[in-house]
């Protein structure tokens, strides 16, 4: 995303031009021209197309009869869209809140010269190799109360220790976050440690010299000069979270009930089971308006840093 | 970094102590649910039914193991999961090379050749990488239906190139620039064109690239549940969805290590790139965000 634009053009001008050197000449942009053409009509075109969708009668098949922004005031009117609305709110702020916290213990802890990082790396990140239904599987089997960890605690003698929150519809959206931040905490510790490994050890040094603590150091310098990966994790664990799909179906299925419903489960079930294509196109263009909301402001401060230098 | 703690006073020493304990523990709890899923797919199923999660098993047996590849029932069919390990294959393979390819040439037809309206495209084709997909999903599958793709595996290669491309082309803009200007502008004095200088000279030093490249593609086409879920046909279901019908599928018994087992099957492919080539494996993740 740094647009790179101090290089020198090469080529092209002060030479004679053959019908040979014509084609040369396009031919790179006859190579980037299928692919442009692809993202106009398989992401722009189709956007526009969920829109016209959104603002159109459409149920089980899709159809033309304009009803205006009808299917909107349906959805915000709709109980189970306002509990995956909130459900994605909630669900999307521990999740984030929870990697970045876990994750930035984790890179500062192993930036402390420890023996076998590297192992204790791949142990923490391996979760993120795996399909989020794997996830979803062996959580589901995990959170059982009947076999899983509540068992398992009372088989050790803690007869009255309950964790059921699977099968219960006012935490089972808490199950989802655990699975979810096992998955990508490893990743944002991976996303810390980076950074802290850009950071200039002569700034450590100076700082102890002036008789600052470890928290200290830590707290005052190191932690503002994350700032820019602070962003980059926040902007892309916001993003997972408005795309989680596969978690929900895996784990929970929306339930109880549709207790842990997500706006892109809660599309899936209009648009293709439940027969309601207009409404479940306007909830896939709230949820593209999400994307943008926390897109935009990123993409802004991007280029404005770049900017300034 | 942090090498203040070269005092080994026994506090020092204390603070060492509980830093490795912490972390250890923090790897156990990663390793547990792969533990677990070993462990579960190993045993019997009176065992499991009798509790003890982590208990090993009394007598190691593969019976799951072999249910779940050949004869576990996945939904209306009783056929495993070998069939659609053999589709994810059949998508991920051409999927991957495909979007691979494309992206290294845009790459450097972008970076290297850097015509009027350059950027504007790079900027055009990068969205690619945030819209959520259930924007696309609808008219993706009218799309399909009109060009007779529709449940076939064919369709799920053109869906995972066509979202593909904003990745890979991401991955390799942003290493050609890095690239020197002066070896392509010699080349070309040579008179080496636009694909002798693409053959002859990027290609030769694109392996790290590729190899993220490759390594990203196939961890998101493998993993990918919500177009195979969408778009696939009975025949054409990529492994993810075959997991998910098989856990739900709610006829007789159920068999927990028959689930274990099939989901071990369905991530093995993406663990063992990891393992392999973990260090690409990071680098793909943090290409669009560290590096930007």
């Amino acid at each position: 995303m740094s647009p790179h634009v101090s290089s020198p053009r090469v080529g092209g001008k002060g030479r004679r031009r053959s019908l040979a050197g014509q084609v040369e000449r396009f031919l790179p942009r006859l190579v980037v021209a299928p692919s442009l053409a692809v993202a106009l009509f398989f992401v722009y075109g189709y956007m526009l197309w969920t829109f016209v969708l959104s603002l159109t009668d459409s149920r089980m098949l899709p159809q033309y009869d304009f009803v205006g922004f009808a299917q909107y005031a349906r959805l915000f009117a709709n109980e189970r869209w306002n509990v995956a609305a909130t459900n994605l709110v909630v669900f999307g702020g521990l999740f984030i809140v929870s990697c970045l916290v876990i994750g930035l213990l984790l890179a500062i802890f192993l930036d402390q010269r420890i023996r076998q990082e590297g192992a204790l790396r791949t142990i923490y990140l391996y979760p993120m190799a795996l399909s989020l239904i794997v996830t979803g599987v062996v959580w589901r089997w995990l959170l059982n109360p009947g076999l899983g960890i509540q068992a398992l605690v009372r088989s050790w003698g803690f007869e009255d220790f309950t964790f059921n929150w699977l099968v219960d519809s006012d935490m089972a959206i808490y199950t989802l976050v655990i699975a979810a931040v096992w998955q990508a905490s490893g990743f944002v510790m991976a996303l810390f440690l980076a950074g802290l490994r850009g950071i200039d050890d002569s700034l450590f040094q100076a700082a102890a010299l002036d008789g600052a603590s470890l928290p200290r150091i830590y707290l005052r310098i190191v932690l503002p000069s994350l700032r820019p990966v602070v962003f980059s994790a926040v902007m892309i664990l916001a993003h997972i979270a408005i795309k989680s799909f596969d978690l929900v179906m895996a784990l929970t299925g929306g339930g109880p009930g549709y207790a842990t419903d997500l706006p892109a489960t809660f599309m899936y079930a209009h648009t293709f089971t439940r027969g309601q294509i207009g409404l479940g196109s306007a909830s896939a263009i709230m949820m593209l308006c999400g994307v943008l909301a926390i897109l935009v402001p990123y993409l802004y401060s991007e280029l404005r840093g770049q900017r300034n230098g | 970094m942090a090498n203040m703690v070269r005092r080994r006073s026994t506090s020092a020493r204390l603070w060492r102590f509980g830093l490795y304990a912490l972390l250890i523990v923090a790897a156990l709890v990663y390793l547990l649910p792969l533990v677990v899923m070993i462990l579960t797919s190993l045993k019997p199923l009176e065992e499991i039914r009798a509790g003890a999660l982590l208990s090993l098993p009394s007598t190691i047996s593969f019976e799951a193991w072999i249910k779940a590849w050949s004869t576990a029932c996945t939904g209306m069919r009783c056929n495993g999961m070998s069939g659609y390990f053999l589709n994810s294959i059949a998508i991920v393979v051409p999927a991957v090379a495909i979007s691979t390819f494309v992206g290294a040439l845009n790459g450097y037809a972008l970076t290297k050749w850097r015509f009027r309206g350059a950027n504007l495209c790079f900027a055009l084709l990068l969205f690619g990488c945030f819209v959520p997909f259930q924007v696309v999903l609808m008219p993706m599958a009218r799309t399909l239906g009109w060009l007779g793709m529709a449940s076939s595996t064919t369709g799920l290669v053109l869906v995972h190139v066509v979202y593909g491309i904003a990745f890979t082309t991401l991955f390799f803009r942003n290493y050609y620039v890095s690239v020197p200007d002066e070896m392509i502008a010699a080349a070309k004095l040579d008179g080496a064109g636009f694909w002798r200088i693409f053959w002859r000279i990027l290609l030769p030093v694109s392996g790290p690239i590729i190899t993220v490249s490759v390594i990203w593609q196939f961890t998101q086409i493998w993993n990918d549940f919500l177009f195979g879920v969408s778009f696939a046909g009975f025949d054409s279901q990529p492994v993810t969805v075959a997991l998910n019908n098989l856990v739900n599928t709610s006829t007789g018994v159920k068999e927990y290590n028959v689930d274990m087992a099939a989901a071990l099957i369905a991530a093995l492919p993406t663990l063992v790139v990891y393992v392999l080539a973990g260090k690409y494996f990071v680098r793909g993740l943090t290409a669009g965000s560290v590096k930007g």
